[in-house]
């Protein structure tokens, strides 16, 4: 199993070759990092282990909070011996946690590697507190073990979670959802131009608030802003909506045909997108154009992290002009990442899953100009010669949508840039 | 985790974990935060849920057979994570039985009931063992054998507190005893290192969390004595040579005489006269904590108003030197306990790790990291050790840098209203933020009275209070830097007397009462 890697066909058109063995990735837990920062009256308790709270508190590099909208209900040998103490322990935890904390709406139950493994049931655990709270606070579980998920995939698995408890959008009501976590400060550019375009009503999943929750049902088209929430994108189409095919809107064009997507999808004409989108594509251009010059002509290699690493490949091939020498994803999402293969060249080389030391060893063969990897990776590849990008940066900041098109592009090239300046 | 450390902290050891993707976030504790070049040797199975329903037994041989065929190291760890523990694949009974030519070390470490340090003690301990086994006991003397007496630093490890320049600044500081270091592990050694153990005379246990039941062992086994006194400050420096001459049989006088440290001085220099008294609270691992307290008291002249510390395998050691300055010891991981009892004693300096220096800055409380866990900037480019003179001179700076200096606190008084030294200045060295008039006040007062009402948490006689407005206008003449004292001093006075109203009357029949 370790090791092995097959070349498999995907959609008829691009190979990819698929591996297993090590990973270097997070877990679905690091996806509580943002979780918690966007939906303002959450808290997500982790059931786990030490292991899991080290991570959300050192690795996250989140200690500052003093008590932050997230925590861990460690799981003990007691818990481990028998699930009834078991429930028992969270069941006391979480009412202490509620009573301490009335500004909590909804309390996410974070199931982990452990708690996977000795089965306890979370999704009866959320229903039994629900009912206890009576009405009060919202307990939803979900997975972020890494099990399950890789890093990202947490979302996935938390938005899901949330779709049973959408409520059900009036007959006839056409609205655009966009689903995926995006910073406030894009959401609202983001607003902005679907206002401008004419789409009659809009919303976001997850909303700001858990008390927000948008409505789902059959007028609902459904456009994704990230590409890691196939499930979640899965689950509404099952309640009816549509999923629109299109990019992420990363760079201008991946922005223009991700918003060009829903205007077609609510009848608007493109010369009204290009109208709208127009002060801030030649705004985006103008900021794109500092950095074309300086990323044309690298070569860069993605090791698989976050799941971005498909849509940013294609900006950073098609729109800076820089080669593409591996292409790694923890896992490969033909529904949702369809749109992007067809952007990609057809000669690139493109990776699933992970063995990380053979990665490694193409690396070093490689040795592509900018590496894109996780931190516990970027130090030692920089000592190997190689320049690196963390990639967790890339999911922290605003990076989605035209005003934003030259700072992901000055992200790949302020790595390249220190290299050039220091002397040794 | 603990084992990992003894892994990265090593030569050629490489560390097999059964454990899901998500755990190699590990790796990111050394490549970022210690600045580590290299990667931790360890290779996780990484196994994920369709693998459970296979054979996770033949993920970990594979595993085990490629990462010895890449790595070749000289011994190898094998262990499980968390939930790897829960599979009950044993993979250091399936690496046992493979056959490799270096020596296989069972990491029996139960994730679930011990934590890092202990860990990492185990792991060093069962290393040893397993490199030792079978090597008799020898005779050892050095004046017979024409050679100066020989030790081991054990204890030191990757993400260690400062260890890098403890063993530079130990190894010179013996080195002008007389007595030369024979290795120190784990950090640095190899398994070929760790094979020469006996090889010393006597064993220094510099880092007890890690090494103390090693040097136990190894004095049962080997007749090696150890060395117990952690060098750090002054005093306890000056006791290390005194066991050291002890145990090596030679006379250390000379060399005590010989230490050069300006913390004495420096400390009796009238500048530092402000810093007598000064409320401190101490939080880390138990010898640093146990070490910082002495120094704080003996040789800065503070008084610590409390102790504690997330090693609960040394309980007994913190409970009786928090005994030495009448406080109770608190033993915790929890941080956010620990950060109740910092508001409540409201010190003047927090020492501690990481989370403490956060706890402090959040309410306002200068602080100077002194154990781990610490992060990126605590391991800094320039030397900087913890132990021997040299240590006591970094301490010195460290601990006072954060405070007020003397000088400053003179002229506060003087120039109150000048733009510099006003109210909502931030004192100079803490950055050149201006602070809201009342947060540098209540930040140095704990959480639940920071506002006029008083929350729900607080309804004691105190909830009753009333500031006159006199008073309130008196208790601003105060310097701000001490004026949370002073109010909270009042206020205790008061609800203590059942005095509902706080006139000026009050606030100086308070500030008689405590004195000071």
């Amino acid at each position: 199993m370790s090791g092995a890697s097959d070349i498999a066909s995907c959609g008829g058109s691009l190979p990819v070759q698929r591996e297993h063995g090590q990973r270097q990735v997070f877990c679905g837990l690091a996806g509580i990092v943002w979780l918690h920062r966007k939906i303002q009256d959450a808290f997500f308790l982790v059931v786990g282990s030490r292991t899991c709270a080290h991570l959300l508190q050192s690795a996250a590099g989140v200690m500052i909070f003093a008590e932050p909208r997230f925590g861990t209900a460690i799981l003990g040998d007691r818990d481990l011996a028998g699930l009834a103490d078991c429930n028992e322990e969270l069941d006391r935890v979480v009412t202490e946690l509620l009573a301490r904390r009335p500004d909590i709406g909804t309390l996410f139950l974070v199931a982990s590697c452990p708690s996977e493994v000795i089965k306890l049931d979370l999704d009866n655990a959320a229903a039994r507190l629900a009912r206890e709270q009576q009405g009060r606070v919202r307990v939803l579980a979900y997975s972020g073990s890494g099990l399950d998920t890789t890093f990202t995939q947490g979302e996935d698995t938390c938005l899901s979670a949330l779709v049973p408890e959408l409520p059900e959008a009036d007959a006839g009501g056409e609205a655009l959802l966009v689903l995926g976590t995006l910073p406030d400060v894009v959401e609202d550019q983001f607003r902005r131009l679907f206002e401008a375009l004419g789409i009659p009503a809009l919303h976001f999943l997850p909303p700001r608030r858990g008390s927000e929750l948008p409505p789902v049902g059959p007028g609902t088209r459904l456009l994704a802003a990230q590409p890691f929430v196939g499930g979640t994108a899965a689950a509404l189409v099952d309640r009816g909506a549509t999923l629109l095919e299109a990019p992420y809107p990363f760079g201008i064009e991946g922005t223009r045909a991700w918003l060009g997507a829903a205007a077609a999808a609510f009848g608007i004409a493109a010369a009204r997108v290009d109208e709208v989108t127009a002060p801030a594509v030649a705004r985006a251009e103008r900021g794109l154009e500092r950095y074309r010059a300086q990323l044309a002509g690298k070569r860069i290699s993605f090791l698989p992290d976050s799941q971005l690493e498909i849509p940013l490949a294609r900006f950073l091939q098609h729109e800076c002009g820089m080669t593409l020498v591996e292409v790694g994803v923890p896992y490969l999402d033909r529904r949702m990442m369809g749109a992007e293969l067809d952007w990609l060249p057809s000669d690139v080389r493109l990776t699933e899953g992970q063995d990380l030391e053979r990665q490694l060893d193409r690396l070093r063969a490689d040795r592509p100009d900018l590496t894109v990897c996780g931190l516990g990776l970027a130090n030692p590849l920089e000592a190997e010669g190689l320049t690196t990008k963390w990639s967790i940066e890339l999911v922290f900041s605003p990076v989605h949508g035209f005003d934003q098109a030259a700072d992901l592009a000055e992200l790949f090239v302020r790595p390249l840039n220190r290299r050039e300046r220091l002397a040794f | 985790m603990g084992a990992i450390r003894i892994a990265a902290s090593m030569q050629d050891v490489h560390c097999v974990l059964h454990a899901p993707q998500g755990d190699s976030y590990a790796d990111l504790l050394f490549t970022m935060i210690a600045r580590s070049a290299k990667r931790p040797p360890v290779t996780y199975t990484s196994f994920q849920a369709r693998d459970m329903g296979a054979d996770t037994a033949e993920l970990v041989r594979k595993t085990l057979r490629e990462t010895v065929d890449r790595f070749q190291p000289q011994a190898l760890l094998v262990g499980e994570a968390c939930t790897g523990e829960l599979l009950q694949d044993q993979p250091a009974a399936l690496a046992q039985g493979m056959g490799f030519d270096c020596p296989v070390v069972p990491l029996e470490l139960p994730a679930f009931t011990r934590k890092e340090q202990w860990g990492a003690s185990e792991t060093f301990h069962q290393l040893v063992r397993t490199l030792l086994r079978g090597q008799p006991p020898r005779a050892r003397d050095p004046a017979a054998e024409g050679r100066r007496p020989r030790a081991n630093l054990l204890g030191a490890t990757a993400l260690g507190f400062r260890c890098r320049d403890d063993i530079a600044e130990v190894t010179k500081l013996l080195d002008g005893a007389g007595v030369d270091v024979n290795l120190s592990a784990p950090a640095g050694a190899s398994p070929e290192d760790l094979r020469r153990i006996p090889e010393a005379d006597f064993n220094i246990c510099l880092y007890p969390e890690i090494a103390q039941s090693t040097c136990a062992w190894l004095e049962r086994m080997f007749k090696q004595p150890w060395v117990k006194t952690v060098p750090i400050g002054v005093g306890a420096t000056r006791d290390f040579l005194r066991e050291v001459g002890e145990v090596a049989g030679i006379d250390t006088s000379a060399a005590i005489a010989a230490g050069r440290t300006r913390l004495p001085w420096f400390s009796r220099s009238v500048d530092s006269t402000y810093l007598t008294g000064k409320r401190v609270f101490i939080f880390g691992d138990a010898s640093h904590v146990i070490a910082a307290a002495r120094i704080a008291t003996e040789e800065l002249g503070f008084e610590v108003v409390g102790l504690g510390s997330y090693s609960r395998e040394f309980a007994r050691e913190l409970r009786t030197a928090a005994e030495r300055y009448g406080v109770e010891a608190l033993i915790s991981d929890d941080y956010l306990e620990v950060e109740s009892a910092v508001l409540e004693l409201a010190p003047e300096l927090v020492l501690g790790t990481q989370m403490e220096r956060h706890i402090a800055k959040r309410a306002g409380i200068p602080c100077a990291v002194i154990s781990s866990p610490v992060h990126v900037q605590d391991f800094p480019a320039r030397y900087a050790p913890q132990m021997g003179f040299e240590g006591a001179n970094v301490i010195f700076d460290t601990w006072v840098h954060p405070l007020m200096m003397g000088l400053e606190e003179h002229l506060i008084t003087m120039f109150r209203e000048d733009e510099e030294f006003h109210d909502e200045a931030v004192a100079s060295h803490l950055g050149s933020g201006r602070v809201s008039s009342s947060s540098a006040e209540t930040a140095a007062r704990p959480a639940a009275t920071a506002e006029p009402t008083m929350s729900a948490d607080d309804m004691g006689a105190e909830a009753a209070l009333v500031w006159e407005s006199e008073a309130e206008r008196e208790l601003k003449k105060i310097p701000f830097f001490v004026r949370g004292k002073a109010r909270r001093n009042t206020e205790r006075f008061a609800a203590e007397r059942g005095v509902a109203r706080i006139t000026v009357e009050t606030l100086y029949d308070a500030k008689a009462y405590f004195g000071r």
